[in-house]
């Protein structure tokens, strides 16, 4: 027979072990799956894999749980193309059933995907690299938050360092898109400010390998040019000029300085000591935040293994979005109930600490961070390296214009010929 | 006065051009020849590509969509050659040679057994450079290739009237357009093979009923055009770097040149690259934001009125 | 005996025997109750044209939304039904006219552009009409690009009219990339949207795979009834033996650009249903990569038959969705071109033409008529 107390202590423990199982299940938590979106193939291929690289090592870095959930990392790709980017995302949404969404990477992918945020309001939507200005001053998306600093703010700095070196007009050879628009415009705000002129903006066709002609038309009488190519496409540039019998100093965008860049092995190397050129990290940087980040990445990412001797932008951006992504997910203790309008809440308010300082979000969601300004010099080695020059806390998507003064980037603004 | 069409099309053609020339040499002549030059430069380096391009659809009326993929292909392999042994001319052999050989098994176990059907061989084609592009990139990752010129080739020439300095290399790339040129032609017409071939394009059962390998002969042209390919992608490697993407945009002028310049003609390829070339630095010299746009829209205008290209002939 | 037409009625091939009036290869039903009888003339119509199996595949298109996800509805169903209904532009010029044309992805585009700018979107540069004004003109400049490349094109010829088509696609691409006044150069159109009609959200996905079904079924029915009239009949003839038919009197030039007008019209409602699906439009969206995938869709398919530009987008989307969850993620368009490379080299005719090699194996249930390769194999 069954004892009335024997009926109790099983109910108890029945019960507590509910109890326990449901909280547990809470605390132990449904994994929690964050998409994220890189261009894996295409132009940008190879800035994907390493952008996909920096959301991982973020990942890595916390064990993989969050919150006490697990996370789970679900991969999708594009080609740099808006609607291929779309499709992926609505993939990632509605098929996958992804929680947060990470991504994506092109300037113009980034638009459309805030354009379908809109239509997901119940999703979280961090930006991957995009570096569109558009995609957070016009027509903002509430669930639609970018961490990482865009190209104009990354050239905070740079025209004031030119005006410093004595170059009072200057040439620009950018690509004919949105990117370069924003980088030029980021320089000439400042440069032009201070007196400086720009008498020739020389934009190339997209993909367009051969300089020649833009080599032809440089004005004898530019102090400096400043070069916003790829920095494959800037030793392609440095090589036909070179070739060409050319010899102004030249000014670089942010991803124009890059290993390839400092590898050059042509004639002009010496004279490429002293080029300036501004971003959002330096690699010679010796922040603590900096070195820990590098060092996590050479350890997980040996060259052996397909990684970059040292983290790329792509890499860093990745890994600023998916840091917040986490950060903010701590703060809420994983709690993505209710439409995720608490998550949201936290990453508005979140002060992020990236590698290479603190990030805070402005009011349309857009991240206020630091910019570097660094020149090329010789180490003892004789090989190329870059050091700071100055560093630019604060910088904003407004440039420190007022919001009736400022125009977005393009082929004619700003302008002072 | 009555003029015949032909005189027409140049009247039309070459007033605008006579009228711009004039203008541009008085406002800025250091440009205008130095993009004349540029722009004979890049149509050598079209010239060759496209001359493979052109033997192997004159004789065979192989569609080779793939063209550019062993553009790549060869400039890819003389990369590493000239990574491991640092000599510059085996790269080029070495890229010729890849090329010629991929090139060989593409024509024997594929294309062979589809004579005669364009449009399956486009297709074809199309599918195996989808393929290849992407195995090159497995391989070589999308990061961009430098090649470095030889020494000898290097740095810049000095002290020319006018212009002032000019890459060397470049001018090396008009020299070896003019040798390809003038060796295909010396091929076509004064060796036997050479006549093979030009009897094949003109008609392909007499050549075979006269007891010839027809077979041999197409495998050998196609060898060649596609070493054609490979040499160009080695020389165009050092002037404009190998990237992913670098194979549509040859194969796009390959096929522009030889359409514009009338298919299985030699002295076609070379009226259609230097048509193509001079547009394109032109274009990017006095009207960059449209050059493209303008480029495309002569190559309208040419198959409009002349379906055949220029110097092409009925088939 | 006014029994079944052939299809490929009389100039069919040049080694044609005497025309087919029976197609062996339809299903014929045995017993027609409504022979000789005095039923109305839609009715005796569809006895005869339909089969069982076009009232499933109907069935089963109306049903679908209700079964599957919403996701597969719109980006599966949907996105198969716009894209197979710019594929099927191609595959009526190609299988019916001879004429490959890579240019149907552009004209598209002229449509999708044309929306944009007329209609509303995220930019200034539109122009704000009313979404039926945008629509119609969308739609007429559209066939009038096309007539216009058409009549630049006609002269030409097999691989000479694929370069000169891709050249319009690659002019137009470089034109919209370039030019930031009418199409807004690299940043495009956003926010195009279908309108909200009758008080429906028409960008839903239930109902938008229905308007995708009804305009691609209009579609399909169009050219099946156009290859039948007078004017497809000649078309045929023109792509068999242009010179044969100049001879007996018909104007050559004028039933090509004629063709081209007509797959025109068919590639601007997909090119206006595309931009609705992708709720933008860039200079991506009319990329070299697209024009190609087009080609590959219908050549995919099978050019022997109208359906088989819808079958060829239906296995494009499916791989382009799903391939990268089988493979590495990378690697994804190597399978898609594997898988292309495939089906080109084994089969005349594309999937329907595997299909027909297997049924005529296993049985010989359903036939398609043979391809226009094939007919024109000399």
């Amino acid at each position: 027979m069954i004892s009335a107390k024997r009926i109790w202590i099983h109910s108890l423990v029945g019960a507590a072990i509910a109890a326990l199982s449901s909280s547990v299940t809470y605390a132990q938590g449904s994994p929690v799956k964050i998409g994220v979106l890189a261009t894996l193939e295409g132009p940008f291929a190879a800035g994907g894999a390493d952008g996909m690289r920096g959301a991982e090592l973020a990942i890595r870095e916390r064990g993989g749980v969050v919150a006490g959930r697990k996370i789970e990392m679900i991969r999708a790709s594009s080609n740099a193309n808006p609607d291929v980017a779309v499709n992926a995302v609505r993939k990632l949404v509605e098929q996958d059933k992804v929680d947060i969404v990470v991504g994506p990477l092109s300037g113009g992918e980034g638009i459309a995907v805030k354009d379908y945020s809109k239509s997901q309001p119940s999703m979280t939507f961090i930006n991957g690299g995009s570096g569109a200005q558009a995609t957070t001053l016009v027509n903002p998306s509430t669930n639609f938050f970018r961490f990482n600093t865009e190209g104009a703010q990354w050239m905070v700095g740079l025209g004031k360092a030119a005006i410093d070196k004595g170059y009072k007009r200057v040439m620009v050879i950018a690509e004919d898109y949105a990117f370069p628009y924003s980088q030029v415009q980021g320089f000439m705000t400042e440069f032009c400010k201070l007196g400086g002129k720009v008498p020739v903006k020389a934009w190339v066709p997209l993909g367009g390998k051969d300089y020649s002609s833009v080599i032809a038309r440089i004005p004898k009488d530019v102090d400096a040019l400043l070069v916003v190519l790829g920095g494959a496409d800037a030793v392609n540039f440095l090589n036909q000029y070179e070739a060409a019998g050319g010899d102004k100093p030249m000014m670089g965008g942010s991803i124009t300085v890059s290993q390839d860049v400092l590898n050059y092995r042509g004639k002009r190397r010496d004279s490429l000591v002293g080029t300036i050129s501004a971003g959002p990290y330096a690699d010679s940087f010796d922040g603590a935040d900096w070195k820990t980040f590098v060092a996590a990445y050479q350890k997980n990412y040996p060259v052996s293994a397909g990684g970059y001797p040292s983290p790329s932008l792509f890499a860093l951006v990745y890994y600023t979005n998916m840091k917040a992504a986490l950060d903010a997910l701590d703060a809420v203790k994983g709690d993505l109930s209710a439409g995720q309008a608490k998550y949201r809440d936290a990453l508005a308010k979140l002060e992020l600490r990236m590698p290479t300082g603190t990030v805070k979000l402005d009011s349309n969601r857009q991240a206020i961070g630091t910019t570097f300004v660094t020149e090329v010099v010789k180490d003892s080695q004789g090989n190329l390296t870059t050091k700071v020059l100055r560093k630019v806390d604060n910088v904003d998507q407004l440039l420190g214009l007022k919001k009736e003064e400022f125009q977005i980037g393009s082929r004619d603004v700003p302008n002072c010929p | 006065m009555k003029l015949a069409d032909r005189q027409w099309g140049l009247l039309i053609v070459g007033t605008p051009i006579v009228f711009f020339s004039s203008w541009a040499i008085f406002d800025n002549p250091r440009l205008y020849f130095v993009t004349l030059l540029n722009g004979l430069t890049l149509a050598s380096l079209y010239f060759i590509v496209a001359s493979g391009f052109t033997l192997v659809f004159g004789l065979m009326r192989n569609v080779n969509l793939a063209h550019g993929s062993l553009y790549l292909l060869g400039g890819y392999v003389g990369f590493m050659i000239a990574e491991k042994s640092g000599w510059w001319l085996l790269a080029v052999a070495g890229g010729f040679l890849s090329a010629a050989l991929a090139g060989l098994l593409l024509q024997v176990f594929v294309l062979r057994h589809m004579q005669g059907q364009e449009l399956r061989q486009t297709m074809v084609t199309i599918g195996i450079s989808i393929v290849i592009a992407d195995l090159l990139l497995w391989s070589f990752t999308a990061q961009v290739h430098q090649m470095d010129p030889p020494i000898w080739l290097q740095g810049p020439i000095r002290d020319i009237p006018l212009i002032k300095a000019y890459s060397a290399y470049r001018l090396s790339l008009l020299v070896f357009g003019i040798a390809i040129g003038i060796l295909l032609w010396w091929m076509l017409t004064k060796t036997k093979v050479g006549a093979m071939i030009r009897a094949g394009v003109d008609d392909r059962h007499m050549l075979e009923a006269s007891g010839v390998n027809v077979d041999f002969v197409f495998a050998i042209t196609f060898m060649l055009g596609a070493g054609l390919a490979g040499f160009g992608g080695v020389i165009g490697a050092v002037e404009l770097s190998m990237v992913p993407g670098e194979d549509t945009r040859l194969l796009l002028a390959s096929l522009i040149v030889v359409i514009v310049g009338g298919m299985g003609s030699v002295i076609g390829a070379a009226v259609g690259s230097v048509i193509l070339g001079l547009a394109e630095t032109y274009g990017l010299a006095y009207a960059p934001t449209y050059s493209v746009v303008f480029t495309f829209v002569i190559l309208v205008l040419v198959l409009a009125f002349r379906p055949r290209g220029i110097l092409g002939r009925p088939a | 005996m006014n029994g079944h037409m052939d299809r490929n009625i009389g100039l069919r091939s040049q080694r044609s025997e005497s025309p087919k009036i029976h197609d062996a290869s339809r299903p014929t039903s045995l017993y027609d109750p409504y022979a000789d009888s005095d039923a109305p003339r839609w009715l005796k119509f569809l006895w005869r044209n339909l089969s069982p199996r076009h009232v499933f595949i109907f069935i089963f298109l109306i049903a679908y939304p209700f079964i599957v996800s919403p996701f597969f509805t719109f980006q599966v169903g949907a996105q198969s039904l716009v894209l197979g209904l710019i594929a099927l532009s191609l595959t009526f010029l190609g299988g019916y006219g001879g004429i490959v044309s890579l240019a149907q992805m552009s004209i598209a585009g002229i449509a999708g552009y044309s929306l944009a700018i007329f209609g509303s979107s995220s930019t200034d540069i539109s122009l704000g009409w009313p979404w039926w004004v945008a629509l119609f003109f969308s739609i007429l400049i559209a066939t009038g690009c096309a007539l216009i490349f058409g009549w630049l094109s006609v002269r030409t010829e097999g691989i000479y009219t694929i370069m000169i088509t891709l050249a319009f696609g690659v002019a137009f691409y470089y034109l919209v990339l370039q030019n930031y006044s009418l199409f807004n150069g690299f940043q495009g159109f956003q926010k195009v949207y279908p309108p909200q009609v009758f008080g429906v959200n028409w960008r839903d996905p239930i109902p938008f795979y229905f308007i995708a079904l009804f305009t691609a079924f209009l579609g399909y029915l169009s050219i099946k009834w156009v290859i039948r009239s007078p004017f497809g009949i000649a078309l045929q003839g023109v792509r068999d033996n242009p010179r044969r038919m100049e001879a007996l009197g018909f104007n050559v030039i004028a039933h090509r650009v004629a063709a081209y007008g007509f797959g025109g019209l068919i590639a601007a409602f997909g090119g206006v249903l595309l931009v609705w699906y992708n709720g933008l439009i860039t200079p991506g969206s009319v990329n070299t990569g697209w024009q190609i995938n087009i080609l590959v869709i219908a050549v995919l398919g099978g050019m022997g038959h109208p359906i088989g530009a819808f079958v060829g987008a239906v296995v494009f989307v499916l791989l382009q969705t799903f391939a990268i969850d089988i493979i590495d993620r990378e690697r994804f368009n190597l399978v898609i071109g594997t898988v292309f490379l495939l089906i080109v080299l084994f089969s005349d005719d594309g999937l329907l033409g595997v299909w027909t090699k297997l049924s005529k194996r296993f049985g010989n249930k359903i036939d398609f008529p043979q391809s226009a390769a094939q007919t024109q194999r000399k």
